[in-house]
């Protein structure tokens, strides 16, 4: 039963972080249709910027997350304006190869910059301790990594919800030209979209690159993709679709780490992402929209 | 021009493609190693091609074609590992060799191409790719397959000389597939499904009909790449291989079989000269292919094709004009 408890909080710790990913996707997806490719490399970004801001500017730690958040929301903002906004209005499958063609340029981009071996993320003092309740332990990484991403959440909802931009944002994603001439600067909601995912795919890279404690150039595409997962188990598209799709990928993989096989487990994601599309193509929160000719 | 005629000028120009290619491995000019770089790009060009039939005719965003080809590769293995004491000349098993492991692969892209093909180009790409890590996972940790070690030990080799025939025939059937009934219905699902289903073609049914056309090839490929290699290795099919391959469909143009062995045969040499700055080679293809996207999404030949009749009357007309002169 310990052994359960303690799985279901590693579950928790790691949902949160793809939960985070998956809202970047899920965004961009929601306002362009587009899968970015390259929100998986955001992430590896953000762990790079946060590690450097550790160990060769020496900030403490929420200043690094911080820089971290802002210098990937401007690379997000930058991405969106070199190679996606110039195919607006291409096939969808051009703008998808682009998305593919960014994420390995800032892979291979780095790797010749920084090397392809793996740099040790330093270890965080103030986060090095853990709570035991009997032999269950919740280490203070997970405990910051959940309340972090719960109140990220929570300020995403706020913003898309409450405020003027996240209702130009929900505007724009429903009907582009109908917002365009309700005088919505559509560029610019879209421009604010990916630094708002890319914001929240840096803090869930330097989240991830804690709890790993390792920062290499290709780190992004596994939890991206994993991420992308959640994205779609939840409803693509569905901002609370992505955070509950995170959580529950989260879940399926420690357990499956824990009670099958550590070996197997990713492709234990990839199956079930092939059995929701076939039964569930919308996602456990989506409708199913007919598509119209 | 009649049709058998442009059928001969075709098999001329093949002939004579490979007839100048020995000449020059025969004096010397291409030496052992360049040879072996052309085997390479002729397993590229089978890769690729079948690739194109389902990304660039088929219109579907395939990103899982490197699990296609370790389908191939360790099935081929295996029949050759089974067959090697039942004294079936090496040559003949080879072929049944190949084509078991293209059925395997085919086999596999219906399995995945019925749920997959459901769905529109981008899930599906997603779903292709989680397929190819499946795959690779699977490699690693079945027992058969000999794990991360690779697996080694089975007979049968492949040239210069059998990789260019296993090349011509692939591209042959693959451009009467495309010429066909049946490739119309391919190319019509690509330019509007839901208008080609509205005229009566199923769309379903040709959708997997070409992906696992696509797998099929893929699987000889993997199977070619096998008996190169004499070894397998799981690693090698990774996402990153599928990219590659995809990234010599998009470069020679999606829908241009001519195209992709262009392509093919262009990022096979530059290949070999940025061999020096290794690091940046995948950082300058994947700008190329972001550049490539922008400003000539349809690739260096978009859908047009090569022909050596093409040439032909290319040549005859400039002749002309210049005695008209």
């Amino acid at each position: 039963m310990n052994e359960f408890i303690q799985q279901l909080i590693n579950g928790i710790h790691v949902g949160s972080i793809y939960a985070l990913i998956a809202l970047g996707y899920t965004m961009v997806y929601g306002i362009v249709k587009l899968i970015n490719f390259a929100h998986g490399d955001i992430l590896m970004m953000g762990s790079y910027f946060g590690l450097f801001s550790i160990t060769v500017l020496r900030l403490p730690f929420a200043v690094a997350l911080i820089v971290s958040m802002v210098m990937c929301a401007i690379f997000g903002m930058l991405i969106d304006v070199i190679a996606y906004k110039p195919l607006r209005n291409a096939p969808r499958i051009s703008a998808l190869i682009t998305a593919l063609g960014v994420s390995l340029v800032l892979e291979n981009l780095f790797r010749v910059f920084f090397g392809a071996e793996p740099k040790k993320m330093p270890e965080v003092a103030s986060l090095t301790g853990a709570f035991h309740l009997g032999s269950i332990t919740i280490s203070y990484v997970t405990v910051l990594t959940v309340v972090l991403s719960v109140v990220f959440m929570i300020g995403l909802q706020f913003i898309v919800k409450k405020t003027n931009v996240g209702k130009a944002m929900r505007a724009v994603s429903e009907d582009k030209e109908a917002a365009r001439l309700m005088g919505v600067n559509v560029n610019k909601t879209i421009s604010i979209t990916f630094a708002l995912g890319s914001a929240l795919g840096a803090l869930g890279g330097v989240l991830y690159s804690v709890a790993y404690t390792q920062v290499d150039p290709y780190m992004g595409i596994m939890p991206g993709l994993k991420a992308f997962v959640a994205a779609v188990l939840g409803g693509i598209g569905i901002i609370p679709g992505a955070m509950l799709g995170g959580f529950v990928m989260g879940l399926i993989e420690s357990l499956s780490i824990g009670y099958i096989s550590t070996s197997w487990s990713n492709a234990i994601v990839f199956g079930i992402l092939i059995l929701v599309l076939l039964f569930k193509p919308e996602g456990i929160l989506g409708k199913n929209v007919r598509e119209k000719v | 021009m009649k049709k058998w005629q442009e059928y001969g000028i075709t098999l001329i120009g093949i002939i004579l493609l490979y007839a100048v290619l020995s000449l020059l491995m025969v004096t010397g000019v291409i030496n052992g190693y360049l040879k072996g770089v052309l085997v390479l790009i002729g397993i590229n060009i089978v890769a690729a091609a079948s690739l194109n039939l389902a990304a660039g005719y088929l219109g579907q965003l395939a990103l899982g074609h490197a699990g296609f080809m370790a389908i191939g590769a360790y099935t081929a293995g295996l029949f050759m590992q089974m067959v090697k004491t039942s004294g079936v000349p090496t040559d003949i098993a080879l072929v049944v060799a190949l084509i078991a492991g293209g059925i395997m692969a085919a086999f596999f892209g219906v399995l995945i191409g019925i749920p997959a093909l459901r769905l529109r180009g981008d899930y599906l790409g997603i779903v292709t790719l989680g397929f190819g890590e499946i795959i690779r996972i699977a490699i690693f940790n079945l027992q058969f397959t000999g794990g991360a070690r690779g697996f080694r030990g089975y007979p049968g080799s492949i040239n210069f000389t059998k990789m260019y025939i296993i090349v011509v025939i692939v591209l042959t059937i693959l451009f009467l597939i495309i010429r066909s009934r049946h490739g119309r219905a391919i190319l019509s699902i690509r330019e509007d499904e839901i208008a080609s289903e509205a005229v009566g073609v199923p769309t379903t049914f040709y959708k997997i009909f070409g992906f696992a056309t696509s797998a099929f090839f893929a699987g000889i490929a993997g199977g070619a790449l096998a008996f190169y290699q004499r070894m397998i290795d799981p690693k090698k099919f990774t996402f990153m291989y599928s990219v590659e391959i995809f990234i010599i469909v998009v470069l020679g143009g999606m829908g241009s079989l001519t195209g992709t062995v262009a392509a093919a045969v262009v990022l096979g040499i530059l290949n070999e000269l940025l061999h020096v700055i290794d690091q940046w080679r995948l950082v300058i293809y994947s700008v190329l292919l972001i550049v490539m996207m922008i400003f000539r999404p349809e690739g260096l030949l978009g859908n047009k094709e090569f022909s050596f009749v093409g040439l032909i009357k290319w040549l005859m007309k400039r002749l002309k004009s210049v005695e008209v002169k």
